[in-house]
């Protein structure tokens, strides 16, 4: 087949030398075989090109085709561009002889692509070798065109694949079918024309070769579109039944699968035979497809599911580890319906978890989670832990990984122990090569800030983790760090001692931190820090406020004056000033650094310390403490606690009437140039002392009064506009018990005196929390937002080819024209121009089968000539067609 | 579409042959065979011979020095594309006798030949040895 230059040099090309002493392909591969992977190799290839490249012009087409046959080895194993050589693989296509042809196919398909431009110069050379004599050319054909097929190809070579369907011989027969399915995809309109030979190859039964290529066919259209195929039903059933050939067989299985889903009265029927197939079956892949079938579609019948998950055992116990494999990939199927499989085989489970390969453990590890319920999370945490502590790293991550995806779900549906939880977090952290920081941080977080009553244990599982030094040396923690670091400050009135934290967050070993946590750290500390002196300068309003605080907390309502106690003799003088003494000697380097936020911070909590430092230290009566004030102020505005924001928040803010709002941001850019952005300046403690929250929302409130400034002329609006931003976050008609209502979350209880208070205080702060009010489970309150926490993306249905095809092939089963118009004259507008070929093969293909024409029921409907034209045609495949006949073999 | 591309590896990673039944660029080709050699070869014996890397299922199965990788949807039958493997196998050892890296290497276009016999647009259309080969005896016969 590399007939080297035995081809004769035909003279013209680029020399009478290139030709006779050309390289054949051995020479070229062995050739690369000569030289080293790398720089000579690739040097080699590129003189081997220059080569082709000169090659290839020659009008010999031996040596041209030898030169495209390079040049395809070249293309397919070293990734060498070939699409230069469109051309000469489209020439090579039409020799006389079959082995350049041969090569030009070869060619054609491993490298053509739908933009390749001499693409439509082929179609000729297809239709020419789709009617040729020699069933090998056909073949080439139709093997080119199942890779290369583009809608163009489609539409005009459907005619002579619809003549092949119907070839004498198998060879070209199960090819003609088997190319189809692109034909199809590319062309839908051609189901009109081909579909119903493609059922009556369906229905000979005796020709092997065939029905592999039909069932092959019909389980990909089936896999997209099932519907439409139900009424083959029948057929597929005779198959089923007959068909002693696995390949088949397990075609048909997936199609069953499929079908089943959407007649029930079919699953009754067919659940019988495919239990016989998997008893009686020697193959292990029948018996698995088999298994995968009852499972997925079957799982209602309770005698079919029982012997598949017995065939599961046995794979779970073989000791083919691809079996095994498949095993626990079945109980995964099983799973959601029967749950009690998966407890049956619970050990093999476990034990898969520490096997050998990583793709057993992880179907292990999936199973193991489809298993979690609220009954056993614990448990089962426990023993994952154990595993997660001596596999492997990337496993160990896979392991955490799940559990907190599976934890989490739902607003953390299946946790009730939230104190647990929460120390199993801390757990997670502490494994080595834990990787899941990220995730652990933001779930420690929202968990503070969803549920109350976890808050002091959250607290305590933060201090430890702050406390010891060895984490800090983890760079893939310090996400977790920070998440305690600003739990600590959030939460500090739970702590029991506030300056181990205050300790804990200056600890030397800190400055391993990056700067963004660093400044995290010590914006914590400043609450950490305000709280103490409000505890110390303040002691009987402290432990007042908190009880006034947290009425709800009536659980701690006699530890928290054991901790009151305990506070007033921990805030001592000498304890305080020991802790400002700290605090200063610790940060005053810090004024040194070049970060921005963290020098901005150090500043805050300096300018604090120093303030009680010296007034603390002069001895002055306490009430005339200029801190006292100030210290007052900072706690209140610190004691206000964050909550999640909804995501339909913006959409709560009513459009002011004549306000318009611009489809288009394009020229937002240009707009906010003449915005200034208002400078964060530097904190004052006295006058102008801000939560977070209410800094970010009165920032909002100036950019968006700002952007409607600009949007709208009228300042009248404007005002208007900042009225109603009150209701920012939340109407306040809104009655409590309806699901979109927003309570905050330091609401006390949802006591119905408090509503018209409650939301009064909701208007005037924007923070806004939904709590489920009425929780049937012992169990903490979890805040939720409301639908708005999930986005419901509507798809935009869009007319794609699996539709038009299915329609089309429902039209042929059902000899339904009325609604096939649809996908049709949408097809025609789109390609008006062209379809003209199209059309007038159809005609043809009618005239041909004009003898079966006649029990064609077609609609009577009128339409426009050109139409009726197609419509006839339409009739002419659609007649003879078995009425669906489901009912009749179903009952 | 049940399978989407089949590869031939040796074992340096080295593919000897591609055949993919979905349009792929040069570039991604590339990518994806070096993905999926790393991960198959990376596996020893004692290890199952499936693996999933991105939206495929990767079947594979190891001859001598070579590997025979075929990736699927998710939806195809593994162990019928483990007996695949072996029938294309069986096949080449009847046309080469006992096949090797070096058969597939210096007639890469007879493996095509046959690999197009058995797959169509992904599907299997042709199982028995005899119906894959006879095409090409023809021709070695005519040549």
């Amino acid at each position: 087949m590399s007939g080297g230059s035995g081809g004769g040099g035909g003279g013209g090309g680029p020399s009478l030398m290139d030709s006779l002493f050309q390289r054949t392909l051995d020479d070229l591969i062995k050739g690369i075989r000569l030289h080293t992977p790398g720089a000579a190799q690739s040097s080699f290839i590129s003189k081997s090109l220059d080569e082709i490249r000169r090659e290839i012009k020659s009008t010999d087409l031996q040596t041209k085709s030898t030169a495209v046959q390079k040049l395809t080895y070249l293309h397919s194993l070293h990734g060498v561009d070939m699409s230069w050589a469109a051309f000469h693989a489209v020439e090579l296509t039409s020799s006389p002889y079959f082995l350049h042809k041969k090569t030009g196919y070869l060619a054609a398909s491993l490298s053509f692509r739908p933009s390749t431009d001499v693409l439509l110069l082929l179609t000729n050379q297809l239709r020419k070798d789709l009617s040729s004599a020699n069933q090998h050319e056909v073949s080439l054909a139709l093997e080119c065109l199942s890779v290369i097929c583009t809608p163009d190809f489609a539409r005009d070579l459907t005619p002579d694949i619809f003549t092949l369907l119907t070839s004498s011989k198998n060879f070209i027969r199960k090819k003609s079918i088997a190319c189809l399915l692109m034909v199809f995809s590319q062309y839908p309109d051609a189901v009109r024309v081909c579909f119903k030979r493609l059922v009556e190859n369906l229905e000979s039964t005796d020709n092997a070769q065939t029905l592999a290529a039909t069932v092959g066919v019909f389980c990909e259209l089936a896999s997209k579109e099932p519907r439409s195929y139900l009424p083959l039903a029948p057929e597929f059933y005779r198959i089923l039944v007959d068909s002693r050939n696995n390949w088949v067989l397990i075609k048909v299985l997936k199609i069953f699968a499929k079908l089943a889903k959407l007649e029930p009265r079919l699953a009754k029927k067919v659940v019988e035979p495919i239990c016989d197939l998997m008893k009686r079956s020697e193959a292990k892949s029948l018996i698995f497809e088999c298994v995968r079938t009852i499972v997925t579609s079957f799982h209602d019948y309770e005698f079919a599911v029982k012997l598949a998950v017995s065939k599961i055992k046995e794979f779970l116990l073989d000791t083919d580890l691809n079996l095994k494999y498949l095993g626990l990939q079945g109980l995964l199927l099983v799973a959601p319906n029967h749950l009690w499989a998966v407890l049956e085989n619970k050990e093999v489970v476990i034990k898969s978890l520490s096997d050998v390969d990583r793709n057993i453990r992880l179907e292990a590890l999936r199973l193991v989670m489809s298993m979690v319920s609220d009954d056993n999370v614990t448990e089962i945490s426990r023993v994952l832990i154990g595993y997660a502590l001596k596999s492997d790293p990337e496993f160990s991550n896979e392991i955490l990984r799940s559990m907190l995806t599976t934890c989490s779900r739902n607003v953390y549906e299946i946790i009730i122990d939230f104190d647990w939880y929460v120390s199993l977090l801390g757990e997670m952290a502490r494994i080595p090569h834990c990787q899941n920081g990220e995730e652990i941080e933001y779930q420690l977080i929202d968990i503070g800030m969803r549920v109350k009553d976890v808050r002091p244990e959250l607290v305590r599982v933060g201090r430890d983790l702050l406390i010891d030094p060895a984490l800090l040396g983890n760079p893939s923690i310090h996400r977790i760090l920070s998440a305690s670091a600003w739990i600590s400050g959030e939460y500090i009135r739970f702590s029991k001692n506030p300056f181990e934290i205050i300790e804990a967050l200056l600890q030397p070993r800190t400055n391993l931190l990056s700067p963004s946590i660093k400044a995290l750290y010590i914006h914590s500390l400043f609450k950490v820090l305000s709280f103490c002196l409000h505890s110390f300068l303040f002691p009987t309003n402290s432990s007042l406020s908190r009880v006034i605080d947290e009425p709800d907390f009536t659980y701690s309502e006699s530890e928290g004056e054991g901790e009151t106690k305990t506070f007033s003799n921990l805030f001592t003088k000498e304890s305080t000033v020991n802790m400002l003494t700290l605090v200063v000697t610790s940060l005053t380097p810090l004024t040194e650094t070049h970060d921005v936020e963290v020098h901005e911070r150090v500043r805050n909590v300096l300018g604090l310390a120093k303030l009680a430092q010296e007034e603390i230290s002069r001895e002055v009566n306490q009430n005339d403490f200029k801190t006292s004030i100030i210290v007052r102020l900072i706690n209140d505005a610190l004691s206000e606690d964050l909550g999640p924001v909804s995501l339909t928040a913006q959409e709560r803010v009513v459009i002011p009437d004549g306000l318009f709002l611009e489809e288009n941001l394009g020229n937002l850019d240009t707009i906010c140039a003449n915005v200034n952005i208002p400078v964060s300046e530097s904190f004052s403690l006295v006058k102008h002392v801000l939560t977070d929250v209410d800094y970010v929302s009165s920032q909002q409130n100036e950019e968006s009064s700002e952007m409607s400034g600009v949007e709208s002329t009228s300042t009248s609006l404007l005002s208007k506009h900042r009225k109603k931003h009150g209701l920012f976050y939340l109407p306040s008609d809104i009655p409590e018990n309806d699901s979109r209502n927003f309570p905050p979350a330091n609401d006390p209880n949802n006591q119905k005196d408090n509503d018209v208070e409650d939301l009064v205080r909701l208007t005037e702060e924007s923070l806004v929390l939904k709590r489920k009010s009425n929780v049937p489970r012992p169990r903490p309150v979890v805040v939720k937002l409301d639908e708005g926490e999930k986005f419901t993306v509507t798809r935009a249905k869009t007319e794609s080819n699996d539709d038009l095809i299915s329609g089309a092939v429902r039209d042929v089963l059902l000899g339904n024209e009325s609604s096939s118009y649809k996908g049709k004259s949408h097809d025609s507008h789109l390609k008006d121009g062209k379809s003209e070929i199209g059309d007038s093969s159809r005609r043809k293909s009618k005239k041909k089968h004009k003898n079966v024409e006649e029990n064609g029921e077609r609609s009577k409907k009128k339409s426009g000539g050109r139409h009726k034209g197609r419509q006839r045609a339409d009739g002419g495949v659609n007649v003879a067609v078995q009425n669906p006949v489901i009912p009749d073999f179903l009952l | 579409m049940g399978i989407r591309f089949i590869l031939m590896v040796n074992k340096q990673g080295q593919t000897r042959l591609a055949q993919y039944y979905e349009y792929l660029t040069l570039e991604e080709r590339r990518a994806l065979e070096g993905e999926i050699i790393r991960k198959c070869l990376a596996r020893n014996e004692q290890q199952c011979s499936f693996v999933e890397h991105r939206n495929y299922k990767i079947v594979y199965r190891r001859y001598a020095s070579l590997f025979f990788l075929v990736g699927v949807d998710n939806e195809e039958n593994e162990l019928a594309i483990l007996e695949f493997i072996h029938l294309l196998v069986e096949t080449m050892d009847r046309h080469f006798g006992n096949v090797c890296e070096l058969d597939i290497m210096f007639h890469l276009e007879k493996a095509h030949f046959m690999l197009e016999e058995m797959v169509m647009n992904g599907c299997i259309v042709e199982t028995s040895k005899t119906n894959i080969l006879a095409p090409i005896q023809l021709m070695d016969k005519a040549s």
